[in-house]
């Protein structure tokens, strides 16, 4: 197999007392598109910023297609980075930003850049501080593309972004995807975007890993278990119970195989976002919402 | 050509929902043999999902044996599901029609309907093992 685009041992990052990262170990196969969620706080952009290689672990180890983040230039030009918020320089046209990105990147593709810009439709005269919130991403990921990385790392991409802009955004990052064949990850508050553009995930919540894996393989082994009371007290090896919610004569439990061939009886499907939001409500110790609806 | 959309909180997998949606075309007559699907590219640019959902569906409807991949020129039709089961629809659709008047009479709305109908068919392969 191909080396790993993620790959993490016990990687933690403090910053003094707190910690904002913790025992993260992860292995992600390169190819993928990379989702990753939880709740502000969870820790999603030191994860993504140690990819980057702006900042240095505590402990632990990481390694980003096979070598240490930021390790030298040539490691640097293998990764392209948005940060939060889509960063351009307001005083710069696009056409300056695209000299600028031709300078700054021995790889740089001017021919697909200029024509990614004119298939968007931005003038390159126009200074970039007079674009839209979606035109402005749309520059920042035309000019993380360009520099022909074969990983890309966006820091919430889309969550300034109105819907149309939103959708645009993500078909033209889909678009690069099918076009580069390049492995992205991207943090997002938005499930319903996970699971429309990502095949892997992970969840972070409480500076840890909650849960994580490709999403088919993690839809198809969580289930909904819903059973009159005491019936599920036994379940077979390898059925992790996540969540557990009880009235005087039912029980509902959601539960991971991790065997992933178990036939549970009364076992329903659970969505993306039932299933996300399970883990995040167990990282702080709720019971989901989506159980307690059931309450009689 | 096939037009595809996405329900994102149908619980359903992207990629069954994709098959799902050929299979339905084939089903109704919409997509027939030597139909060419769309291209991969032209898919993720129009309804923004990944590459490799798209892939996927594509294998899956191969390994049914409902199209196949012409090397250089795209995707293509080769059975369609069309034949036996379209004459069974306006019989089953009588059946059908029936019934609903039957759970009409009996109270229900059709939201208990669609639940009941829903739950069952959920049900049904585990009865049928």
């Amino acid at each position: 197999m191909s080396t790993p685009v993620l790959s993490t041992t016990a990687l933690t990052k403090r910053y003094g007392r707190h910690t904002a990262l913790a025992e993260t170990t992860l292995d992600i196969p390169a190819g993928r598109i990379v989702g990753l969620v939880g709740p502000n706080g969870a820790g999603k952009s030191t994860l993504l910023a140690l990819a980057a290689g702006l900042i240095r672990p505590t402990s632990g180890h990481i390694e980003v297609l096979g070598r240490t983040p930021a390790a030298d230039a040539a490691q640097l030009a293998r990764v392209g980075f948005v940060a939060q918020d889509t960063p351009v320089y307001a005083g710069l046209s696009v056409a300056d930003h695209l000299r600028l990105g031709e300078h700054l990147n021995p790889a740089w593709d001017r021919r697909f850049a200029q024509a990614r810009i004119a298939q968007i439709g931005l003038d390159p005269a126009k200074k970039a501080g007079r674009l839209s919130g979606g035109q402005k991403a749309q520059l920042a990921l035309t000019l993380a593309a360009a520099k022909r990385p074969e990983l890309l790392i966006f820091d919430e991409p889309v969550a300034a972004l109105d819907p149309l802009a939103r959708r645009a955004f993500l078909q033209n990052l889909m678009a690069f995807v099918a076009e580069l064949d390049i492995s992205v990850i991207l943090s997002s508050h938005l499930i319903g975007d996970v699971e429309r553009v990502c095949d892997h995930l992970v969840v972070l919540a409480e500076s840890r890993v909650q849960v994580a894996g490709e999403i088919d393989d993690l839809t198809a082994n969580h289930h909904r278990i819903v059973g009159p009371r005491g019936s599920l007290d036994a379940l077979p090896d390898g059925i992790h119970v996540i969540a557990a919610d009880h009235t005087p004569r039912q029980s509902t439990l959601i539960v991971h195989d991790t065997t992933g061939r178990t036939t549970l009886d009364g076992a329903e499907p659970i969505g993306l976002e039932d299933m996300v939001l399970t883990y995040l409500h167990r990282a702080e110790g709720l019971t989901a919402p989506t159980l307690q609806e059931t309450r009689a | 050509m096939i037009d595809f959309h996405l329900e994102p909180r149908s619980g359903v997998a992207p990629y069954m929902q994709l098959v799902h949606q050929v299979q339905q075309a084939l089903r109704l007559g919409m997509l027939e043999v030597g139909d060419q699907l769309p291209t991969v590219k032209q898919v993720v640019a129009k309804i923004a999902i990944n590459p490799n959902t798209v892939l996927k569906a594509y294998r899956e409807l191969e390994r049914q044996g409902l199209v196949a991949p012409q090397p250089g020129r795209g995707t293509f039709v080769t059975a369609t599901l069309a034949d036996a089961s379209l004459d069974a629809h306006a019989e089953l659709k009588t059946a059908l029609q029936q019934w609903i008047a039957q759970a009409r009479r009996a109270g229900l709305d059709d939201d208990a309907i669609q639940a009941l109908f829903d739950t069952t068919i959920r049900k049904a392969p585990q009865v049928t093992t």
